[in-house]
């Protein structure tokens, strides 16, 4: 079985403290840096409130700008002669006096500032620091992409729930010791399966197929652009293969069995334009019988013998080996002018399939 | 070297994935595009350096042309007998393109301004800010911090009216303290284009905190729209400001013998300029991957919108979300498994660069493209209207045709011109195919000529109409746009099989056709002459342009397709029977030879 070698970065959104330090070896769930986002801000039109001028505000105000406020506490009152007909204007928020406007006649509040910390994500060494902002972990083990998923980051041991990789992942396979767990399972999860698991606490599932539909359900809502990880359903859904029901590929199958029981690192976050991001499954470790990481660099290109996946109708899903190669464009059912390839099918028929549309499969 | 010299022109466009340049050179009068090369872009990781893309796709020029047009990395100027150019032009949207948010003090008003004038700068809107905009201050506030956009236009009031509302939006852009997306540690540029009685108000608040331009209002008055100095001011920033902070643009743009345009800008100039020097109303659409630009020119006016989540790929989910999910089956002659078509778009999605083999899987396709060019051109319709909150006078005569202020610029019986480009417009297997998309999703009235920009070779020719318009137009002729012909659709609507139009063709070489439309059919007639006269006398309460029944005599053009007569009558519905809509589809498409039996 192989291994990668992997680099993580975890960095904070803006400048803040770096805790971990060069060198240092962290957990999945250590936190590597902080920092404090500037809270949320409030407006109060005082002006409007003590029905006074823009410009009068600033002499009703009891607070100046930087002072802290207490929800509640009163923050402008006018003056007026009787004193019975005193208007005061309170705070919505603890906070403190950000702005008071002469031309709005507004006063706008801040929040304290929250706390937001970055975790390591994946067991490994800090390799790299990145002053203000945190640091590049790397860790060795087992990787894998999917190439779909929802939900964010997240840990738990690995559990097969399946026999095989074509086998559905049906509800009554997500037993109750499965919380916390990364279920595994074969060809298809369905919507109740899925719901099950949520209700068991399981943490992530990573399954060969789903149907659109119960995305939809699940979520409430189409999603149209594939920027996912924000998504909080109450687990984290990995897709290997694609939507509908395909059996898992048997290579990311055997690489996961060999992982049983271990800890893993998993994350849903997808995004396919610009700086492509799939969902990971990132098992930190050697697997049984390797001593060594090597970095698998890929060939980049295919050849005949290649296995492959057709990953469009008429054929999505099929599994066979690359054939030959036709340098010349061909003209394909649609009549597409396309480079083609020429697969052989386990019956041993031949069919013809565009390059675009089939994935090289790792042996 | 004077504009007159030029002879020699080499031109890229740096799109987010491919770099394409074009070899432009006089051939007697007439500028012809001769070579072109494309490369991959190179501005991710790991080259991070824009100029190895553009420098590669000119290579591939050189190895072409013969033409040596490198010294080392330096582009050879001026041209001299097969070695070197005259000029060196490039536009770009590697990188996102511009990405900007705009304010205004109401939503309808200098709201919408202020969108136009960005997206005619062409910038991507991230979003409208207004005090009315249905949002709590703290939610505006929120949201300004979580865009980081790569600059912002803060418009509001007219001049001399109030200032309360734009120094009010001021403020919070303060308290949020936004970040531009390039370089965190730089100051987010903010052009003011609002009341000028508020610029030293916003001085105050936003001239330490950000990078401030002030520039003249968008909307002096309400009656009066400003948009060019404002679009100028963004143009100087994404030069100065954005580019400077993409891999390799300051290299590139030392190369450049011209200003680098953003992308869909050079597109809109050359809209402009086409609609121009032929007096028509164009309309001309880029269905992308993930986003589809709308422009259009109707009565001098333009207008650009981009629809952002609309495209045939990364985005093609999002079409059937928008959509929904009937308005695409609408359009198939077959019957399918909503699953199937659901999980088929979905894997679309997911895995963007897979074609379509089969009929079938192209017909799905068509039909999400009609709902995405749809859905865009909506978008645009709603965004190019006369300037809201106008006061109109009105006679005693009005008082029976009321019309509001802010009403759509685009009337499709007006439009001369429809140009279409983006893959699934341009590949399209036929060209049939290609002109029933355009003709289905904007449905045209009267007489409406359609083309497409194979190659998208706009953007090249707009940054070039800076320097030279006569090149530009030339080589948009003859080897930018392919003609595919016009689509006559009467408006109106009667009896299935009922004559609606009596018609009569005579092309610039003398050959004539002549025929019958009836109400529900589709004719297909192929004819290619450039240039043709055409006789139509539309049916009693039938609209070819000229009134009801009235007769009508126009140029127009053949192409690739020919004539459509589309008697399908406007409006245009199709059969809520599902029998009968899939029967008339496969009608139509037959009519056409869309697809092969």
């Amino acid at each position: 079985m192989p291994c990668t070698l992997l680099k993580k970065k975890r960095l904070l959104p803006i400048p803040g403290q770096v805790l971990a330090q060069l060198g240092q070896k962290v957990e999945a769930l250590d936190v590597v840096a902080k920092t404090e986002l500037p809270g949320k801000v409030f407006s109060v039109n005082v002006a409007n409130r003590l029905a006074a001028g823009p410009e009068e505000v600033k002499g009703f105000m009891l607070k100046g700008e930087g002072d802290t406020v207490k929800k509640g506490e009163i923050i402008a009152e006018n003056k007026p002669f009787f004193k019975w007909f005193k208007t005061s204007v309170d705070s919505p928020v603890d906070g403190t006096i950000e702005a008071i406007s002469d031309v709005t006649g507004q006063v706008l509040l801040r929040e304290p500032p929250k706390v937001l910390p970055i975790k390591a994500y994946v067991k490994g060494s800090v390799v790299e620091v990145t002053p203000n902002f945190g640091v590049t972990l790397e860790a060795e083990g087992t990787f894998i992409q999917g190439i779909f998923g929802i939900g964010g980051e997240t840990n738990g041991e690995i559990v097969i729930a399946v026999a095989s990789p074509d086998e559905d992942l049906e509800p009554e396979s997500i037993k109750e010791n499965y919380k916390g767990k990364i279920v595994v399972g074969g060809k298809h999860a369905s919507l109740s399966t899925i719901k099950r698991a949520i209700e068991l606490g399981v943490h992530a599932i990573v399954v060969g197929g789903i149907h659109d539909r119960d995305l939809r359900q699940l979520l409430g809502y189409d999603i149209g652009v594939a920027v996912t990880g924000t998504e909080q359903i109450g687990l984290t859904v990995i897709v290997t293969e694609g939507f509908g029901s395909i059996p898992m590929a048997e290579y990311t199958f055997k690489l996961l069995s060999s992982r049983n029981g271990e800890k893993a690192s998993v994350s849903g976050a997808t995004q396919i334009r610009a700086g492509v991001m799939r969902p990971e499954i990132i098992i930190p470790g050697f697997p049984k019988n390797v001593t060594e990481c090597k970095k698998d660099q890929g060939r980049g290109w295919i050849e005949p013998g290649d296995p492959i996946r057709i990953i469009r109708e008429p054929h999505f899903g099929v599994i066979g080996t690359v054939k030959s190669l036709p340098s010349e464009l061909t003209v394909i059912g649609s009549e597409s002018h396309a480079r083609v390839l020429e697969v052989l099918l386990d019956g041993g028929e031949v069919i013809v399939v565009p390059r675009a549309n089939i994935e090289v499969l790792e042996k | 070297m004077s504009k007159k010299d030029l002879e020699v022109i080499i031109a890229t466009d740096c799109g987010s994935t491919t770099t394409k340049a074009v070899l432009i050179e006089k051939k007697g009068d007439t500028y012809r595009q001769t070579f072109r090369g494309e490369a991959p872009t190179t501005v991710e990781a790991p080259f991070e350096d824009v100029t190895k893309g553009v420098l590669n796709s000119i290579t591939e020029v050189e190895e072409l042309s013969g033409r040596k047009i490198l010294d080392g990395e330096k582009i050879i100027t001026p041209n001299n007998g097969n070695t070197g150019v005259d000029i060196y032009v490039s536009t770009s949207s590697a990188g996102g393109g511009l990405q900007m948010m705009v304010a205004g003090a109401v939503k309808a008003m200098t709201g919408e301004s202020a969108q136009r004038c960005a997206l005619g700068a062409g910038a991507i809107v991230m979003d409208v800010l207004a005090s009315n905009d249905g949002r709590a201050d703290h939610e505006k506030i929120e949201r300004i911090r979580q865009l980081r956009p790569d600059m912002m236009l803060l418009s509001g009031g007219t001049d001399g009216g109030s200032v309360t509302h734009v120094v009010e939006l001021a403020q919070f852009l303060k308290a949020a303290d936004p970040k531009p997306r390039l370089g965190a540690s730089y100051k987010l540029p903010v052009i003011y284009a609002g009341n000028s009685m508020a610029q030293d108000k916003i001085k105050d608040i936003l001239g330490d905190r950000t990078a401030l331009i002030i520039t003249e209002n968008l909307r002096p008055s309400l009656e009066r729209e400003n948009l060019m100095p404002a679009r100028h001011k963004i143009h100087d920033i994404f030069l100065e400001h954005v580019m400077q902070q993409a891999p390799g643009y300051p290299r590139l743009m030392k190369m450049v013998g011209a200003p680098i345009m953003p992308t869909p800008a050079a597109v809109g100039t050359m809209t402009e300029k086409f609609a121009k020097a032929n007096g028509f109303n164009v309309l001309a659409v880029d269905i992308g991957g993930a986003t589809t630009d709308v422009f259009s020119v109707f009565s001098e006016v333009f207008n650009r919108t981009v629809s952002a989540n609309l495209g045939m790929s990364y985005s093609i989910s999002n079409v059937m979300a928008e959509a929904g999910l009937a308005n695409i089956l609408r359009w198939l002659p077959f019957d399918i498994e909503e699953q199937d078509l659901r999980n088929r778009l979905k894997n679309k999605m997911i895995r963007p660069t897979t074609i379509p083999q089969t009929v079938e899987d192209l017909q799905i396709e068509h039909a999400v493209s009609r709902e995405a060019l749809r859905l865009a051109f909506d978008q645009h319709k709603a965004l190019a209207v006369g300037l809201k909150g106008v006061q109109q006078e009105r006679s005693i005569s009005d008082a029976f045709d009321q019309t509001s202020s802010g009403q759509s610029l685009i009337n499709v019986m007006k439009l001369d011109y429809v140009i279409g480009s983006g893959g699934i417009l341009a590949h399209s297997p036929r060209r049939t195919q290609s002109m029933m998309m355009m003709i289905d999703a904007y449905q045209p009235e009267g007489i409406t000529r359609m083309a497409v920009d194979s190659i998208f070779m706009m953007p090249h020719l707009g940054v070039l109409a800076q320097i030279s318009e006569k090149a530009a137009l030339d080589v948009f002729y003859h080897d930018c746009l392919v003609r595919m012909g016009t689509c006559l659709a009467p408006k109106g609507l009667a009896k299935e099989g009922q004559v609606i139009l009596d018609w009569e063709v005579t092309g610039s070489d003398g050959k004539k056709e002549n025929g019958q439309l009836r109400f529900g059919d589709i004719v297909h007639v192929p004819f290619d002459a450039p240039k043709a006269k055409l006789v139509a006398k539309p049916a009693k309460g039938f609209d070819m342009g000229s009134g009801p029944g009235n007769r009508v005599e126009a140029d127009i053009e053949g192409g690739v397709v020919g004539l459509v007569l589309d008697g399908r009558g406007r409006p245009f519905n199709l059969s809520k029977e599902p029998g009968k809509r899939r029967d008339n589809l496969n009608k139509w498409y037959k009519a056409m030879g869309m697809y092969p039996v």
